[in-house]
């Protein structure tokens, strides 16, 4: 129970009976809590239980070969993860600087009546379901990648391996904006919460030594650095699962080119796509073993992203809360 | 909160007014313009409903040897293996019944060479396995005398999911290319040489609809009614064949004199001067010894409709009807269908 | 020169902020775009029909997405089943008996569940519910978004239960009121609004979610007769029809993506004003 330590001090526990209704009360609502923990340890085991056959066969060569042959029943996840990361990591590119301008303009710039439609409609930018993304995708950005600015790439910067090859529209640059445009509400709102939290006496101190607003603000920046961080590879988190906007823009092939105009295949489109229509017992346990990847990823990411927000947020006002 | 909780258990309350029969399937995206037609003209007559999900060949197959449907549908025949998977699995054979035929054509979105590009398998070949990259590559200029190709790259665009239609075309350009059969093979899915997924034959038409200098392959119903320019295919017999209907049946009168007990059989790469090469049955996959009286009788009565009449909404749909040979052999594959080892009635 | 400098980094100053400002408005034109493009292309094939028909044949003009309508709605309420008690109790324990180790292990453990992606929530479902019952089903798509609501309403349960001033429970405990009672009659009532918008907000992420139901809900063109077969839902239906050839087809999904956004504007908006009461 959470009363304050006054009370706690002077009542101590043994004063009151024993309260059957509540101590039923306290393991129920546990038993619920429990739950949480019993439902990440249900999803491992399942995932792990249900790939045992692609697991046996592949062993860690599952991770490192990228053949993905569903005639020859041989499966590597290589392209996929490969896919994963780069598509998520261009989005970073994108992404981080906006949503940095974004927090500090909230913070710094915004006037005061700005500041909550503004947040408004970042967040409504963040509660956009995927597939609708993936509509918009599919039908408005990818023409425009087609037939603008990929060119524009080829034309000027096509000699550099990264720009090299015919604009489809579709493939890794495409999936690298859409996930950069929804993972964009994330990293700003949490930066501008981690900026907030920056004790107001840093800024002052520095304008008082004589620093424009800009570098009193690169010294806010620095100090939240930790929970920018934090805000990052919890942008990274969502990219990295993301599956309807990617599956219908990314191109669907599973391949490792050093060209961003190239299709790809990252490991949530590829369950999005085959995990219905795989026929053979080891195509089926080779998607699950994907699947558990990409969980354990998404595990790792998130769980170092929150430990860092939370080692910064925890004494501030925001209370942790994102 | 309430009456959120209200609004739920009125929900629950109404579905169980509306109980009706109703059975699932899943298979082929290939069959799924008539197949819509098909259970919704059933519907409006009987009352049963099918809900056929297109979600491609492969996951028909799957679906119906882990029996989480009450009937299949699938372009590429059930392996031998997957039919003994299934039996074990099920406890019953499973039937393949040829519904309709079709064509799976090449499409492409090229607006410099329009309509009636003529290309052979070889070159239909080396474009999907990645040696012909631009659209003005001399081979196909070869076939294509006089035309007006443009300097563009030739993106190749396949399905992205396990698919009948993929495994009539590689089916195909494994008989006709002995590259294509030692590389990559046939199956529902393959491991493509190059090109981008789409997924189903609505995924693949769109993107080539989409993309400047793509060529696919989907079913030729899903061309025409897209407007997209399909090519014509030089056959066994050297001649070109425009994908019709007539060119489609005249493949399957070909090969169905030599039909096995089983009906699976393929019809790529037909014999004769009018048979279009690129050809395929499609079929329905049952379970013979069906677990649920009410389905089963509506299944073996849909069946019969089917045959009877339902054949007739096939070509303004740009499916080929079965020819009377296949469907007297049908006959007597749906006689054979049992509910506890007793035949339907 | 030192004048010169000085001038410099005033001039620094402007630009990085100039680029700030650039940034903001480079976040709102996507935004601005998704509505545009989704209000222009759907509310062609926005009309009464749309809400009432059931899908028709390849082809055949005309037709609605009812069924998927009221799919998402029956595997929204079927998720609900699963994410407000589990949701509600373990933010509760959160709230009320949560500074503990074990407290801080499943808070910590909710926000990574909070993490994981949605597809891999279908994946489970499917092992767990569509092959042992050999039946894709809306239990299996509302299993799925259940998983996905627990995070979302325990972790504002609790936040809005810690925000109920100390000296209520206080009050309680000093009337002798037990504190189950104290909390189920007090506390939580009079986070109620609280509460509420955390249980909104994960009905509105569960409707918009289409990875989970691809291979649990499945979908389907009928209206479902039980809960125990495939039921569509309005995400699938946008999914399928998107990327098909057919273009009635395509401004079906349009449409359904606009009454989608609505929806999810809609319950913003009422949270926005819920929780604008509060602070």
């Amino acid at each position: 129970m959470d009363v304050s330590p006054e009370l706690q001090k002077t009542v101590s526990p043994k004063s009151f009976s024993w309260n059957f209704g509540d101590t039923v009360f306290k393991y129920l609502t546990q038993f619920f809590a429990s739950l949480v923990l019993l439902m990440i340890l249900l999803m491992a085991y399942e995932m792990y239980a249900s790939s045992s056959l692609s697991i046996q066969k592949f062993g860690w060569s599952f991770l490192t070969s990228s053949e993905w042959d569903p005639v020859m029943d041989k499966y590597g996840a290589l392209p996929f993860i490969y896919g994963t990361l780069v598509s998520s990591l261009l989005a970073l590119v994108i992404a981080l600087p906006l949503g940095i301008g974004i927090a500090v303009f909230l913070v710094e710039l915004a006037p005061k009546w700005l500041e909550r439609p503004f947040s408004f409609t970042v967040e409504l930018l963040a509660g956009i379901p995927s597939i609708v993304y993936g509509l918009w995708g599919f039908f408005i950005m990818v023409p425009w990648l087609r037939s603008t600015v990929e060119p524009f790439f080829s034309k000027h910067v096509g000699f550099i391996p990264l720009f090299e090859g015919a604009p489809y529209g579709v493939g890794m640059m495409a999936a690298g904006v859409i996930l950069s445009i929804m993972i964009l509400p994330i990293i700003a709102s949490i930066s501008r919460d981690v900026l907030k939290a920056v004790p107001i006496s840093q800024k002052e101190a520095a304008l008082a030594l004589g620093s424009t607003r800009w570098e009193a603000t690169r010294i806010g920046l620095s100090y939240s650095r930790s929970g920018i961080i934090g805000a990052t590879i919890l942008g990274l988190g969502r990219a990295l699962g993301e599956t309807m906007a990617v599956t219908m823009v990314i191109g669907n092939r599973p391949v490792i080119k050093a060209s961003l105009l190239e299709p790809g295949y990252t490991m949530a489109s590829v369950l999005a796509n085959e995990f219905t229509e795989a026929t053979s017992e080891m195509y089926i346990s080779a998607l699950i073993e994907i699947a558990l990847v990409l969980f354990v990823v998404a595990l790792l990411v998130n769980a170092s992203a929150r430990l860092l927000v939370w080692s910064f947020t925890r004494n501030s006002d925001t209370g942790g809360r994102l | 909160m309430k009456k959120f909780l209200m609004f739920l258990v009125v929900l629950f309350m109404a579905n169980i007014a509306t109980a009706q029969l109703q059975l699932n399937g899943a298979g082929a995206t290939f069959p799924y313009v008539i197949y819509s037609k098909w259970f919704d003209e059933y519907q409006k007559k009987t009352g049963i409903q099918f809900n056929y999900q297109s979600i491609g060949s492969g996951g028909g197959i799957k679906q119906v040897i882990e029996g989480t449907v009450d009937f299949g549908a699938t372009d590429g025949p059930m392996k031998d293996e997957q039919l003994a998977e299934a039996k074990t699995k099920q406890g019953t054979d499973v039937l393949h019944i040829p519904t309709v035929m079709g064509a799976v054509v090449a499409t492409y979105n090229v607006p410099e060479i329009g309509k009636d590009l003529k290309l052979t398998s070889d070159v239909l070949a080396d474009i999907f396995l990645g040696k012909i990259t631009k659209w003005n590559d001399e081979k196909i200029a070869a076939v294509n005398f006089g035309r007006a190709l443009p300097n563009k790259p030739i993106v190749v665009v396949h399905r992205s999911d396990g698919s009948g239609t993929t495994y009539i075309f590689v089916d195909y350009l494994s008989k006709v290319s002995e590259e294509w059969k030692s590389k990559v093979g046939v199956g529902t899915s393959v491991n493509w040489p190059v090109g981008l997924g789409g997924k189903g034959n609505e995924g693949v038409a769109g993107q080539v609809k989409q993309i400047d200098g793509s060529i696919g392959y989907v079913e030729l119903a899903y061309a025409v009614k897209n407007d997209l320019p399909y090519a014509s295919l030089k056959n066994k017999a050297g001649n070109f064949i425009v994908p019709s209907l007539e060119s489609v049946t005249a493949a399957a009168l070909n090969e169905a004199k030599k039909m096995p007990e089983d009906l699976r059989v393929s019809i790529t790469d037909a014999a004769g001067k009018n048979s279009y090469p690129i050809s395929g049955f499609t079929w329905l996959l049952v379970y013979k010894n069906q677990k649920d009286e009410a389905k089963a009788k509506a299944l073996v009565g849909f069946l019969k409709w089917a045959f009877k009449e339902g054949e007739a909404f096939a070509p303004a749909l740009y499916y080929a009807p079965l020819p009377k040979e296949v469907i007297a052999l049908n006959e007597k594959k749906i006689a054979s269908i049992q509910f506890n080892g007793k035949p339907i009635k | 020169m030192e004048k010169f400098f000085f001038q410099y980094r005033t001039f620094k100053s402007v630009v990085m902020y100039g680029l700030c400002i650039l940034s903001a408005l480079i976040a709102v034109v996507p935004l601005v775009l998704i509505f545009y493009h989704t209000i222009s292309l759907g509310i062609g094939a926005l009309n009464v029909d749309f809400f009432t028909k059931l899908p028709k044949p390849v082809g055949e003009p005309g037709g609605g997405l009812a069924n998927a309508i009221v799919g998402t709605m029956i595997l929204v309420g079927l998720g609900s089943l699963i994410g407000l008690p589990v949701g509600v109790f373990a933010g509760v324990y959160l709230a009320e008996f949560g500074r503990n180790k074990f407290g801080t292990i499943i808070r910590f453990l909710t926000d990574v569940l909070n993490g994981v992606p949605s597809i891999v929530t279908g994946v489970v479902a499917y092992t767990v519910v569509v092959l042992p019952m050999k039946h894709f089903s809306a239990y299996a798509g509302g299993f799925a978004l259940g998983i996905l609501m627990i995070p979302i309403i325990t972790r504002t349960t609790e936040e809005m239960l810690k925000t109920v001033p100390h000296s209520y429970r206080e009050a309680a405990l000093a009337l002798g009121i037990p504190q189950w009672k104290t909390t189920l009659r007090i506390i939580i009532p009079a986070a109620l609004g609280g509460i509420v918008t955390g249980i909104m907000l994960s009905i509105a992420r569960a409707a918009g979610e289409t990875a989970p139901l691809l291979f649990t809900a499945l979908n389907n063109r009928f209206w479902h007769t039980t809960l125990n077969q495939p039921i569509a839902s309005l995400t699938v239906f946008i999914y399928n029809y998107g990327v098909s050839p057919f273009e009635d087809w395509i401004a079906q999904a349009w449409a359904g993506a606009l009454v989608l956004i609505l929806l999810i504007f809609i319950l913003s908006m009422v949270v926005r004003f819920a929780t604008r009461q509060r602070y």
